[in-house]
């Protein structure tokens, strides 16, 4: 008599995604982990108080002419992810530190690439967990902002006499939100211990300003400026925004070292990221 | 004979170290234990054959497709059960195997489905809420288990499915494994070196040792016919007598208890000839019986342990 439900084992009969899509799937559980937290939450509305100190700037600025002084310039955007500098280094340690840090601990490797992705769906799910927050907190924000002033004046005359801004932000963002995301991924490969790679990345970042700030203090020059990783990201967003460097350093110079900051991290999540570990 | 895996000539070097040495073996459908002592090459084997690791020498095809050009159409086709402890940090078991079947390709919802399923299957069913984190040893080999079956593969690759399991879980483990190979039509590979797991779930064989292939076959074939290994116990100069047996061209091996194996090749003679032997040896016999071979002598054979 066969029963009138088989639990057992079943074959599939259904529909399969062609190989490629993976990374998508591993982005959307990542956020889904770190939006259930509470705490992030709070850090994300947080990291979103500038932007709304700053709406009402404009909003101010748009309905009272006697508080001209508080319009908007070009330089008020770039002030603005300056500012989103404290919140991009708060969510990178937060979100990033354990993104492969954890799965390394949990032995998650070998599942993930068991299945049919590829190493580097892989890292670009991961990165686009990182990207996603940080995108939240610097583009999405100062794009809103540029948005909104134009709404509060009624009409495009800023925008037109400032077009560049929309490259500006976009680029400028987008550097802050790369160099965060590989160079703390990459750390996060290096470790099985999310907070021994939070404690490195907060260690590198301030420990090569720390370096800059004694070197400057001795020669009185900001050539070395290059030496910071902060520094170097400030120098090439300012040209960015087409304001003034505020470094010694050639712009050209701080941006090799962003670039190549990004390749090394690159190179070492492809050394670190695999199904096995080798060790000869 | 149609072979779901096949290594033509694979060599793997870690180093100075030569994991693989010129391995050539074919597994045919159905469930296939991969014997070996520890070290013996098995799981280099298995993780090369899902592309973890690249081999120096040597081509590996699974289910007709080629390793090296088609990893990621083979990996959507395959589940793998890992040896050691592995698993999505954070999450709970019926997430953790239903987020496995959508990297596996399977749409959100029939991979909750599946997950659902196959955790019933594995018997995690009530435990399916719980976070993986907190499970215990047994309970985490058959999460493994279910993130390999999630998406319905056509061949498994068990590495180890029993390790650290209670003799009950081991059990139903095993029955598990023998279920899917047997009456599900999964193909299965099951890397152990624990030979009664494997004579219970398999049907072929695939010996290790030292990076090497020493012996593969259907089972029983290796086994060769009954009758021809005796169970022996004497009372005298045990090693005189196994020089002697020895000389006979006779084979022995140790088992748990005071009682050694003796294989005796075909035209040695039959239990009379070694009457006969111990006789003129001047040793006692207290024990002698025809003993089933087992797959503990096809692979004490294989590898040359006494």
């Amino acid at each position: 008599m066969s029963p009138i439900h088989d639990q057992s084992y079943r074959h599939y009969g259904g529909g399969r995604a062609i190989p490629g899509r993976s990374w998508t799937v591993i982005a959307w559980a990542g956020i889904k982990t770190m939006i259930r937290k509470r705490a992030f939450l709070g850090l994300l509305i947080f990291g979103l108080a500038p932007f709304l100190v700053r709406a009402v700037q404009m909003w101010i600025s748009s309905n009272y002419p006697q508080a001209a002084i508080l319009n908007p310039t070009p330089e008020t955007f770039r002030q603005f992810l300056e500012q989103q500098d404290f919140f991009v280094f708060t969510i990178t340690v937060y979100v990033g530190a354990g993104l492969i840090a954890n799965d390394r601990r949990a032995n998650a490797l070998q599942i993930y690439l068991s299945k049919p992705l590829m190493r580097s769906e892989y890292i670009l799910g991961k990165l686009a967990v990182l990207f996603t927050f940080l995108a939240l907190v610097t583009f999405l924000p100062a794009m809103l902002l540029l948005a909104l002033k134009v709404l509060f004046d009624g009409n495009f005359t800023f925008l037109k006499s400032n077009l560049f801004l929309i490259p500006a932000i976009t680029v400028g963002s987008l550097l802050q939100v790369v160099l965060a995301s590989f160079t703390m991924l990459a750390l996060s490969s290096l470790s099985k211990s999310s907070r021994y790679v939070g404690i490195l990345y907060v260690g590198i970042t301030f420990f090569t300003t720390a370096i800059y700030g004694a070197l400057y203090a001795i020669t009185g020059s900001s050539r070395v400026s290059w030496i910071s990783i902060g520094a170097n990201l400030a120098q090439v967003v300012d040209v960015i925004f087409r304001l003034k460097p505020r470094y010694a350093t050639p712009w050209q110079v701080s941006l090799l070292v962003i670039v190549g900051l990004v390749v090394l991290s690159i190179s070492v999540l492809e050394r670190r990221v695999r199904g096995v570990e080798v060790v000869t | 004979m149609d072979a779901v895996v096949q290594l033509d000539d694979v060599t793997v070097i870690y180093g100075r170290n030569q994991a693989l040495k010129n391995v050539s073996a074919t597994f045919a459908k159905g469930a296939v234990g991969l014997l070996g002592p520890n070290g013996a090459g098995k799981s280099t084997m298995l993780k090369s054959l899902l592309g973890f690791v690249k081999p120096d020498r040597g081509r590996m095809t699974v289910l007709g497709l080629d390793v090296a050009q088609s990893p990621l159409e083979i990996r959507a086709r395959i589940g793998y059960m890992p040896e050691n402890d592995a698993h999505i940090p954070g999450m709970n078991a019926v997430s953790f195997v239903a987020y496995c079947g959508q990297l596996a390709g399977l749409p959100a919802v029939d991979a909750m489905q599946r997950a659902h399923e196959v955790l019933y299957y594995v018997g995690l069913g009530e435990a399916r809420y719980r976070n993986v984190d907190t499970y215990s040893t047994g309970m985490k080999q058959r999460i493994k288990l279910a993130q390999a079956l999630v998406h319905d593969p056509d061949l498994l690759f068990l590495d180890e499915p029993t390790n650290g399991m209670d003799p009950k879980g081991r059990d139903e483990m095993l029955d598990l494994v023998r279920d899917l190979g047997h009456n599900k039509g999964v193909s299965l590979i099951l890397s152990s070196h624990l030979l009664p797991d494997v004579e219970y779930t398999c049907d072929h064989v695939v010996v290790m040792d030292k990076g090497q292939v020493a012996t593969f076959g259907p089972i029983e074939e290796l086994k060769g016919p009954s009758g021809r290994v005796y169970e022996l116990r004497i009372k005298g100069d045990l090693r005189g007598f196994l020089d002697v047996l020895a000389k006979a061209g006779m084979d022995t091996h140790a088992t748990d208890e005071d009682v050694m194996r003796v294989f005796v090749p075909a035209g040695a003679g039959d239990h009379g000839a070694i009457f006969k032997l111990a006789a003129d040896f001047g040793v006692q016999v207290r024990h002698l019986r025809p003993s089933v071979p087992t797959l503990e002598d096809v692979f004490a054979k294989a590898i040359g342990e006494e």
